[in-house]
């Protein structure tokens, strides 16, 4: 078991997603930053789409009630055992009764905002419509379908002490990096309302800084900056929308789907951040500033492809890393 | 450009919109939900899910070249059966206004009519199950009366309850759980369209239909 000490709002038990529930209303939820949660799991020899937690409130403490290898991915939050520092995007092991603690993200190393703690076996929570993620909306998955509290114990595997420790990988956001005049930025397919808007609109998407607001969560992330205009006012028909979809809502100011998205909905669709870069998204923190990057279909499949890469050589590594110690 | 065609766009590389030509019409969803059960067959498609004279299709695998998929989906368009509209119907007992319909005085607003008015025309209909979406087990509903159509909210309410009866833009329906929605609510009701525990999780299915009784009308 895994003892939550104290907990922000809001963590959660999230793996890479639930899909084949849309025509339930059932939206995907899973890791805001699913690369840090599949290279947390591959660091631990794990399936990609192991259940991890997802915390977006630090500072964090749990026990480990067990011997527990584990890895901190995600934002750099200064973990520590017990008293000791240990290095993040690292597989480690923990003893019986020790406490790890996570502390606020430094922004020294790159802006991030939520950390994984994988588990070697993965969070033993079970499978809900074909995913261990936390539905909050349905109240269905994770533990309990709800956030983590002060004094939630979280199942682990049998396996959860055996996996292998010493090493670890380069984050993403220091060996894929995408930023525009310092800022991070996303790249973005127009979507069906795009020609609909003015060409001053158009130009605002693209030139830019957007904020993200105070009310931004796993739903959503409201932006603030120009004002968005479509050419006429539009009430579209309900459809079908994925994370990462920019709906301009009346108003003119944004709103960007994340993973907690709805399946559907209504508002126009000036454009979609492509699945590539969600993750970034993922990462930016609360008040922090993002630009728009258009982009074209062949670039978004290549851009989705290099994530690929990057998740595949770290396996490889780390495969190459736990074979070589077998055999010495 | 001819108004007949059906539009597709794309939704990032994670799925295509295909949105059918005209005005809304049982018709055509009846085409849709066809439409939806072969195109989940496709090779390279996840999920086929119908909206409201719409369809997404998201990808297991984004393909490099669209074109054949995209043209495959114009061509079953043209040649699929409409299914049947043939499902059981749910009474829906309701309370508009007061405290559980904050939004009515924004429709009253925006139509000119009156409270009285508004209900009336809202519980008339038998409204059809279109499609489930938004959040588990919530269903848009065909067949609202358009002199009660009233806008999208500018801006998004953060929360509104589980069982909110709400109009938004042309269309109606009512929250399954508690959560964020642009939608205008004019009432309540009570009813549980989601367990996870139960098989099938969901209440209603696209075909199956809800009528509205009116129980109280505050002020």
């Amino acid at each position: 078991m895994i003892e939550v000490l104290s907990a922000g709002a809001l963590a959660t038990v999230q793996d890479l997603g639930r899909t084949g529930a849309l025509n339930l209303g059932v939206g995907t939820s899973g890791a805001m930053d699913p690369l840090a949660l599949a290279a947390g799991n591959i660091l631990l020899r794990n399936e990609e789409n192991a259940a991890a937690l997802e915390i977006p409130l630090l500072p964090f403490r749990v026990r480990f009630t067990r011997p527990t290898v584990f890895a901190v991915t995600g934002a750099d939050c200064a973990p520590r055992l017990d008293e000791a520092p240990v290095l993040p995007w690292w597989a480690h092991r923990a003893d019986a009764g020790q406490v790890l603690s996570l502390a606020v993200p430094s922004a020294a190393t790159w802006r991030a905002c939520r950390a994984y703690l994988c588990i070697a076996g993965g969070i033993d929570v079970p499978s809900v419509l074909g995913s261990r993620s936390t539905q909050l909306r349905g109240a269905f998955g994770g533990l309990e379908g709800r956030p983590l509290r002060e004094g939630d114990l979280l199942p682990v595997t049998e396996t959860c002490g055996r996996a292998k420790t010493g090493f670890g990988i380069t984050p993403p956001g220091l060996a894929l990096p995408l930023q525009v005049d310092g800022l991070t930025a996303v790249r973005v397919l127009p979507a069906a309302e795009y020609d609909s808007f003015t060409p001053s609109s158009h130009e605002a998407l693209w030139s830019e800084p957007w904020k993200i607001t105070s009310q931004s969560d796993r739903y959503g992330y409201r932006l603030a900056g120009p004002e968005l205009r479509p050419q006429r006012p539009m009430e579209l028909r309900s459809h079908g929308i994925v994370p990462g979809v920019i709906q301009v809502p009346h108003g003119g100011q944004p709103i960007i789907q994340m993973r907690d998205a709805q399946p559907s909905g209504g508002y126009p669709k000036i454009g979609t951040v492509i699945e590539a870069d969600l993750w970034r998204l993922g990462q930016a923190p609360i008040g922090s500033r993002i630009r728009f990057v258009l982009c074209n279909w062949d670039e978004a499949l290549d851009a989705l492809a290099a994530t690929r890469r990057w998740l595949t050589n770290a396996r490889r590594l780390v495969e190459l890393y736990c074979n070589l110690g077998a055999v010495r | 450009m001819t108004m007949d065609l059906p539009q597709l766009s794309l939704l990032g590389t994670t799925a295509l919109l295909f949105e059918a030509p005209g005005e809304t019409s049982l018709t055509t969803q009846r085409r849709i939900w066809a439409l939806a059960l072969e195109a989940g067959l496709l090779p390279g498609v996840r999920e086929a899910v119908p909206g409201m004279n719409n369809l997404m299709i998201t990808f297991a695998e984004p393909p490099r070249h669209r074109g054949q998929l995209e043209h495959r989906l114009i061509e079953l368009w043209h040649t699929v059966e409409p299914l049947p509209a043939a499902g059981r119907c749910l009474d829906l007992p309701v309370v508009y206004g007061g405290d559980g319909g904050p939004h009515m005085a924004d429709v009253v607003a925006h139509t000119g009519l009156s409270v009285d008015d508004i209900v009336a025309i809202h519980s008339a209909p038998t409204y059809t199950v279109y499609a489930l979406g938004s959040h588990p087990g919530y269903c848009y509903l065909g067949g609202m009366d358009q002199r009660i159509a009233t806008p999208r909210r500018k801006v998004p309410v953060l929360r509104i309850p589980r069982g909110a009866v709400s109009i938004g833009g042309s269309q109606t329906g009512v929250s399954a759980s508690d959560g964020p929605s642009g939608w205008n609510t004019i009432g309540s009701t009570e009813v549980a369209f989601f367990d996870v525990e139960r098989t099938p999780p969901a209440l209603l299915q696209p075909g199956d239909c809800i009528r509205f009784k009116t129980i109280r009308v505050l002020r």
